[in-house]
């Protein structure tokens, strides 16, 4: 009997005694990170405040009882003492922790009202979660771009492939959101069809992000960096696939990433007037495919029928280009099938439906061009 | 004809129970309906714990090795709601039926009737849950919160089955506790008064009243979704001027008493069980009933400390933050009147007290990682990631379910007439306090780490302890089998006959009957000085 | 003890369950009491940046020369509406208690009439109730023929006694597709939902 309660001792101490300590292993951690914000240091000093206050707490009690359950035993001889009240003794242990536990309210309220105050932000950033990725718009330097799962984890995390040896597996994007570390960032989060939240540990909260309402987080951080963090309100089935990456820079390379942001906005622009080729339009079909279609109707375009049918035998093959646009464009309302209308650029939707025309052993050979894709919008 | 047949059931309800399969099928016994229960909750335990295995399978190895992410996500859901109504919530109700009548000296429930229809009710609603796995686009996907737009404009076909089993299950639920209620204050013998109770008796009217205050909005809830899926209502559309935050404050409204509804009569069983083993009486006895009282009274104003991260006002988090941590003075005091009853006692350790043992030291964590959860800036952090998930298991495994185990061993030879097997006991609380610990504990260190609840799939960092939580899982599941052939092996004779007292120590009108108890419980009251 | 015996037992088991059942039916009307009761807290607290849907008054607002407030403008659209929606200001300097006015543009990308439903959303959630919308497209649904194109404007004052920290408030739309469409409008209640016409 002695050894179960040893055991339980020792397995909650030792356990305890690692999180305080906040023993940091090779590649995997036991405790929060302190993150690289004043409020995401105020958090984990917060978070280190309670755990050592458990703690002590768990050491009286428990040693208490394993003292108790030791000598306190019959097979020892212990006779039992018959009280079963004590007023005093019921008062302090009702009145002490009540005052310990206004002692952890004054920190709290502290840090509470420091992570509410998003007042006099220097630059805003709203931030949309889709199912099932993340859209951020700079509102003053006009920059919106979506951000998804990266290609390489994507490809990893299907049915039966093994991930290992895979950078930064889950918790990679291809478009990062970049702030400038030293700046009030505010954040305007909100979210396009269920709720979501957004979430970066380092900076020391987690924000939902609800269809129709708006939420205001800020941040300001020190240190530029790449910091990784991933959705946290179940949002439907690829909910463990939309991460969240934010690149801090200083302002200089902040500057110049801004600056190329808007040069890419006007390439872009442009393309949609030239004429692409067969092999061009399916490279970028392909990437176009990967973040937006491929989640549902799968890399091979076999789909999930019946949620996501698949497009390899779609009827829409046998229909006119235009109709197959409108459906992209505007969705299947009742379905699963999102309207991208809005999310797609004239050479991006042109490229997807030339890739699902040709892909997967189609070969309609069927060439949709931006401007025709502009017309049959 | 008829005056005959009218003879013959009442011959049968008053003396002794019919044969063959309609027994069970019109019985109107406290203790047939408990036993009904009882296997009904544990049926759904050993059901919920294998799609718990699907999951701990599934998050055995970072990648997606069995299941695809939607299919995942119905397990999630589903382990959640047949875990919570299904296994606890009835085996709870099944202790109140075989147990209520004999501690308080009535020969049965007041209403049997409604007994029968209450329990009948689950059955049908649990059929109805799970073959919502085979239905055209799956089960429920959503988690056991159903969060609406997800659940509503979102939701597969299936959820309006879900809805109708929720209906099937909170009417169960609501008749049961009026039930208990009734029998509580109406039936209780001459002399025992409301402070004579034992304390399982006042846990469970507490219960009974937390059930009937907030199964009924729980109802109001999935009628909302209801209609927002079908009859074009907007509750929760933001598009029509509704709100889906506001489903939360409904929802967390009816879940925090929830969970009081499963961890209270819990407390009442440990109350029981100490005190036997220690031979000596509960410490703090008024105390006691009052601390559960105030914690009763306080779940139904801190619901909102689920919804931190929504983007309530800063006054709202604050209230939330002071009357969560605030719960930790009366729990604390539970705490403290459990050692201090095990003080200057005379201790044994036969199995029902090592679960209630394991139970005080295992739900006290679960009570601490409880206190950092209700410190809001915290929280910001801690939210929706697996620190969350230790701790409701923490404090519904190792406290409700280990609470329900304890409970079984120490009431099962009183219900069977027959000992169970110490030894086996003994393995199977060895086998599970240990498991449950390698299965839960490492989940605070991935909630910390950064991992969110709910994901299929993991970040290559995670690995490690999703593996060790994932054995533990599989050796927990594997020793409840124990468990299973164990109560099996007592009903068909165990290892020798108990005796009317079985407990050297044990103290309450339970104790007084036969083992087995006679088939209504006391015909005539027992005189409580 | 009388409660054990059968008659009055019974009895007085009888008034009891009515008085259970009594607490049930409150409890469910409770749960559907809910949603305005929430209502209205969010008007008086202005918690989740819920923030007026009709028209109010700008009478009897003292401009206050002496301080600025930064409105910015944002606007989204649910997935399942395929318009194309924002701000044609991004950012606005006002004074308190100042009559302003901006505009938002909304394009329908699909080859269909389609009526939308904006909702708006203020953040700070504090603010929202001192943030007053004289006129705004989001008061009545909005109907936009195949391929048509609007500019719709919005007048607004933001009150005198909106709390001096805050510098900046965030004025939000998301377009939601409303339920009733222009080839099944039979029903015009919902069209009449906010007390405004729908062509207004």
């Amino acid at each position: 009997m002695l050894l179960v309660i040893k055991k339980l001792g020792s397995l909650v101490l030792c356990a305890f005694g690692l999180l305080a300590s906040s023993v940091a292993m090779a590649d995997y951690q036991l405790n929060m990170t302190p993150g690289v914000t004043q409020v995401s240091r105020d958090v984990y000093w917060l978070h280190s405040l309670v755990l050592v206050f458990c703690v002590v707490i768990a050491l009286g009690v428990f040693g208490a009882m394993i003292y108790s359950l030791i000598y306190h035993r019959k097979s020892k001889g212990a006779v039992a003492a018959q009280f079963h009240e004590n007023t005093a003794v019921e008062i302090a242990w009702t009145v002490i922790p009540f005052i310990a536990l206004i002692g952890l309210a004054i920190p709290a309220t502290k840090t509470l009202i420091e992570l509410e105050d998003s007042s006099d932000p220097d630059m805003s950033i709203k931030v949309t979660g889709y199912q099932w990725k993340w859209q951020y718009e700079y509102l003053d330097e006009g920059i919106s771009f979506f951000s998804n799962l990266s290609e390489t984890s994507r490809a990893a995390a299907a049915l039966g492939q093994d991930p290992t040896g895979v950078e930064n597996y889950l918790l990679d994007v291809d478009n990062p959101i970049v702030v400038p570390i030293n700046k009030k960032v505010r954040f305007l989060v909100t979210a396009n069809d269920v709720i979501h939240s957004w979430w970066v540990p380092a900076l020391g909260w987690k924000q939902d992000a609800i269809p129709g309402f708006i939420n205001t987080a800020w941040t300001k951080i020190d240190e530029p960096g790449t910091y990784r963090g991933q959705c946290a309100e179940l949002c439907g089935k690829d909910h463990g696939y939309m991460p969240v990456v934010l690149i801090a820079k200083t302002e200089e390379d902040y500057a110049a990433w801004v600056a190329e942001q808007q040069a890419a906005a006007a390439a872009e622009a442009s393309g949609a007037t030239k004429t692409w080729a067969l092999a061009d339009l399916m490279a970028k079909g392909e990437r176009v495919y990967a973040t937006n279609c491929a989640a549902c109707h799968q890399p091979n375009g076999q789909g999930i029928p019946p949620a996501f049918p698949s497009l390899v035998t779609s009827p829409l093959l046998g229909q006119p280009v235009a109709e197959h646009i409108n459906v992209v464009v505007n969705g299947r309302p009742g379905t699963a099938m999102q309207a991208f209308g809005a999310q797609l650029s004239d050479v991006d939707l042109a490229a997807v439906v030339t890739y699902e025309r040709n892909a997967w052993g189609i070969d309609s050979g069927e060439i949709v061009q931006p401007a025709e894709a502009k017309a049959a919008r | 004809m008829t005056s005959v047949a009218a003879t013959t059931d009442d011959h049968n309800t008053h003396h002794g129970p019919a044969k063959g399969l309609m027994r069970w099928v019109v019985t109107t016994n406290h203790k047939d309906i408990g036993s009904l229960y009882l296997w009904l909750a544990f049926i759904m335990f050993l059901a919920g714990g294998a799609m718990a295995m699907v999951i701990r399978a599934e998050l055995f190895q970072p990648g997606l090795q069995f299941v695809r992410p939607e299919f995942f996500n119905q397990m999630t859901t589903l382990h959640g709601l047949v875990m919570v109504f299904g296994a606890v919530m009835p085996a709870w109700t099944g202790f109140a039926n075989w147990l209520l009548p004999m501690m308080i000296g009535a020969p049965d429930m007041a209403l049997p009737m409604m007994n029968n229809w209450s329990f009948w009710l689950l059955p049908f609603a649990f059929i109805m849950l799970v073959s919502t796995l085979f239905m055209e686009g799956g089960a429920p996907n959503f988690g056991w919160t159903f969060y609406a737009p997800l659940s509503t404009t979102y939701g597969p076909d299936s959820t309006d089955f879900f809805i109708f089993a929720i209906h099937l299950m909170g009417i169960s639920s609501i008749m049961g506790a009026i039930n208990v209620i009734v029998t509580i204050l109406n039936m209780r013998a001459p002399g025992m008064t409301l402070l004579k109770m034992p304390l399982f008796v006042w846990t469970w009217l507490i219960t009974a009243f937390l059930l009937i205050a907030v199964m009924p909005v729980l109802a109001g809830a999935v009628t909302m979704m209801l209609t927002d899926r079908n009859f074009g209502t907007s509750f929760f559309d933001a598009a029509g001027g509704g709100d889906p935050v506001m489903f939360q404050h409904v929802f967390w409204f009816f879940g925090h008493p929830e969970v009081y509804i499963m961890i209270l009569p819990a407390f009442g069983v440990i109350s029981q069980i100490v005190p036997t083993f220690a031979r000596k009486p509960l410490f703090g006895y008024t105390s006691m009933v009052y601390a559960v009282g105030a914690i009763a009274f306080l779940s139904f104003a801190v619901w909102a400390h689920h919804m931190f991260t929504t983007g309530m006002p800063l006054a709202g988090e604050l209230y939330f933050m002071y009357a969560t941590v605030l719960i930790a003075v009366p729990t604390g005091v539970k705490i403290f009147n459990w050692a201090a009853t095990m003080w200057k006692g005379s201790m044994t350790f036969e199995t029902p007290m090592l679960f209630a043992l394991a139970f005080i030291f295992l739900f006290t964590i679960g009570g601490f990682s409880g206190l950092m959860l209700g410190v809001g800036p915290a929280d910001m952090q801690y939210h929706d990631t697996y620190f969350v998930v230790a701790h409701f298991h923490y404090v519904l495994v190792t406290g409700a379910v280990f609470a329900l185990i304890a409970a079984t061993y120490y009431w099962l030879p009183k219900f069977t007439g027959n000992m169970y097997s110490e030894k086996w006991g003994r393995i199977h609380f060895w086998l599970s306090t240990i498991a449950v610990n390698v299965l839960f504990f490492p989940q605070h260190f991935l909630g910390l780490a950064g991992m969110p609840r709910r994901i299929p799939d993991y970040a290559l960092q995670f690995a490690d302890f999703n593996m060790i939580s994932s054995l533990g899982a599989f050796v927990f599941g594997a020793s409840q089998l124990i468990f299973l052939c164990l109560v099996i092996h007592t009903i068909r004779g165990g290892s020798g006959k108990a005796t009317d007292q079985v407990w050297e120590a044990a103290e309450g009108l339970e104790w007084t009957l036969p083992s087995p108890p006679p088939y209504h419980s006391f015909s005539t009251a027992p005189e409580v000085k | 003890m009388s409660v054990n015996e059968p008659g009055g037992g019974q009895r007085s088991n009888r008034t009891l369950v009515r008085r259970l059942l009594l607490v049930v039916v409150a409890m469910f009307g409770f749960g559907f009491a809910l949603v305005p009761l929430y209502d209205v807290f969010c008007d008086v607290t202005g918690i989740n940046g819920k923030t007026n849907r009709v028209a109010e008054q700008a009478d009897g607002l003292v401009v206050d020369q002496t301080r600025w407030v930064t409105v910015e403008f944002v606007g989204s659209v649910q997935s399942d509406l395929p318009w194309s929606f924002g701000p044609n200001d991004v950012k606005m300097r006002v004074h308190p208690g100042q009559l302003s006015e901006t505009t938002y543009y909304a394009e329908n990308l699909s080859d269909r009439a389609i009526i939308g439903q904006a909702v708006p959303s203020v953040a700070p959630g504090v603010a929202a109730k001192y943030f007053r919308k004289i006129e705004c497209f989001c008061f009545s649904q909005q109907e936009l023929a195949a391929g048509a194109r609007r500019d719709m404007p919005v007048r607004f004052v933001v009150e005198p006694g909106l709390p001096p920290e805050i510098g900046t408030v965030t004025l939000s739309y998301t377009f939601f597709e409303s339920k009733n469409q222009p080839d099944a409008e039979q029903d015009h209640s919902n069209h009449a939902k906010f007390g405004v016409d729908a062509e207004a």
